[in-house]
C-alpha cells in the first residue's frame, strides 16, 4: 500500500529479481479517500491472513491500514517498506503474519547502510 | 491572522497536508475538526503519528470550533491549518465561523456515491456543489488546489 505507483513498482521489481509474481498485491492510494482506501485494502487482503507493507510511517496509507486492521488480528502492518524486506519476506512466510512482520522490520532496517561505511 | 488555511481533505492528516501545505504556510499547528475523531482516542493517536516534530495537532468537534475555537485559533500566534474531512463539515464550520473564515481550500474529495469528477482530486455530488455555492454566496472564497505549487481553481470552474 503506497502513494501513486510506488507499490506496483516495488511488486514489479520483486518479480523481476525473484521470478515470484503472485505473492504480493499492489495497492495505490491514487483517487482514494479514507473509505475507498480501506475498501482497497480489504479487497487486496481478501479475507486471508496477511502482512500489509506501507510506504510511510504516517499519513493516509498507514492511517487507512491501521483503521482496517483493528478488526483483523490476523493482519500485521509494517510501515517504511523497502525492496530488501520484500525480497526477504517472499521466502519467510511460513510463520504468523506477526512473525513475518517482525522479521521484515529487522531485514529492512539492516538493509539501509552508508557506503563507504 | 493565525488561521493560515482552512482545508477540506478526506485523507485528513497526510503528506500533501503536512509536507506540502504545512511547509508552504509555515504551519505550527493543525486543528482537525471532526465530530467522530474528537471523541475517539485511538483515532487521535493514529493522526498524531502523521504530524512531524515541531508541529502540534489539536482535535475539535464542530461545536468546539463554533464555541470559541475558531476565534482562539485566529487570535493565537501559532499559524494554524484547520482541516475537515467532508463537505458537510466544511459548510457547518463556515456557518459557525462568522467572519473568521474568509477562504477555504478544496484539497481532496474523492469518489463516492452520486459524485461526479470535477478535478482529478475533487469529486462532488450536485448537492455538495450547491452547498459549497452556498458558502461562497455568503462571502467565503472557495478554491480547489491540491498542492501549493498548483494553480487554484475557483469554485465557478468546478461545475
Amino acid at each position: 500500500m503506497a502513494h501513486d505507483r510506488l507499490a506496483q513498482a516495488l511488486v514489479d521489481a520483486v518479480g523481476e529479481i525473484s521470478g515470484e509474481r503472485d505473492a504480493l498485491v499492489a495497492v495505490s492510494n491514487v483517487g482514494c479517500g479514507r473509505d475507498t482506501l480501506a475498501d482497497a485494502i480489504r479487497d487486496a487482503v481478501a479475507g486471508r491472513p496477511a502482512v500489509v507493507f506501507v510506504d510511510l510511517p504516517s499519513g493516509s496509507c498507514l492511517q487507512a491500514t491501521a483503521a482496517y486492521v483493528r478488526s483483523r488480528p490476523d493482519i500485521a502492518v509494517v510501515a517504511g517498506v523497502n525492496l530488501a524486506m520484500l525480497l526477504d519476506f517472499l521466502y519467510h512466510r511460513d510463520g504468523t503474519p506477526a512473525q513475518a512482520a517482525a522479521r521484515a522490520l529487522q531485514t529492512g532496517g539492516r538493509s539501509i547502510r552508508l557506503w563507504p561505511s | 491572522m493565525s488561521i493560515a488555511l482552512v482545508r477540506l481533505d478526506d485523507r485528513l492528516v497526510h503528506g500533501q497536508v503536512v509536507v506540502g501545505w504545512g511547509r508552504a504556510i509555515g504551519a505550527d499547528r493543525i486543528v482537525l475538526v471532526d465530530d467522530a475523531i474528537a471523541v475517539s482516542d485511538w483515532e487521535k493517536d493514529l493522526y498524531r503519528t502523521g504530524v512531524p516534530p515541531g508541529m502540534e495537532i489539536e482535535f475539535a468537534s464542530i461545536a468546539d470550533a463554533a464555541n470559541g475555537g475558531l476565534r482562539r485559533w485566529e487570535s493565537d500566534r501559532a499559524r494554524t491549518m484547520v482541516l475537515v474531512g467532508n463537505v458537510e463539515a466544511l459548510v457547518r464550520l463556515c456557518d459557525a465561523g462568522g467572519e473568521v473564515i474568509r477562504r477555504v481550500n478544496l484539497g481532496g474529495v474523492h469518489g463516492g456515491a452520486e459524485r461526479t469528477r470535477r478535478l482529478p482530486y475533487v469529486f462532488l455530488s450536485d448537492a455538495e456543489l450547491d452547498a459549497l455555492r452556498g458558502i461562497a454566496a455568503a462571502g467565503v472564497v472557495v478554491e480547489a488546489q491540491d498542492v501549493p505549487t498548483a494553480t487554484a481553481v475557483p469554485l465557478a470552474d468546478l461545475a
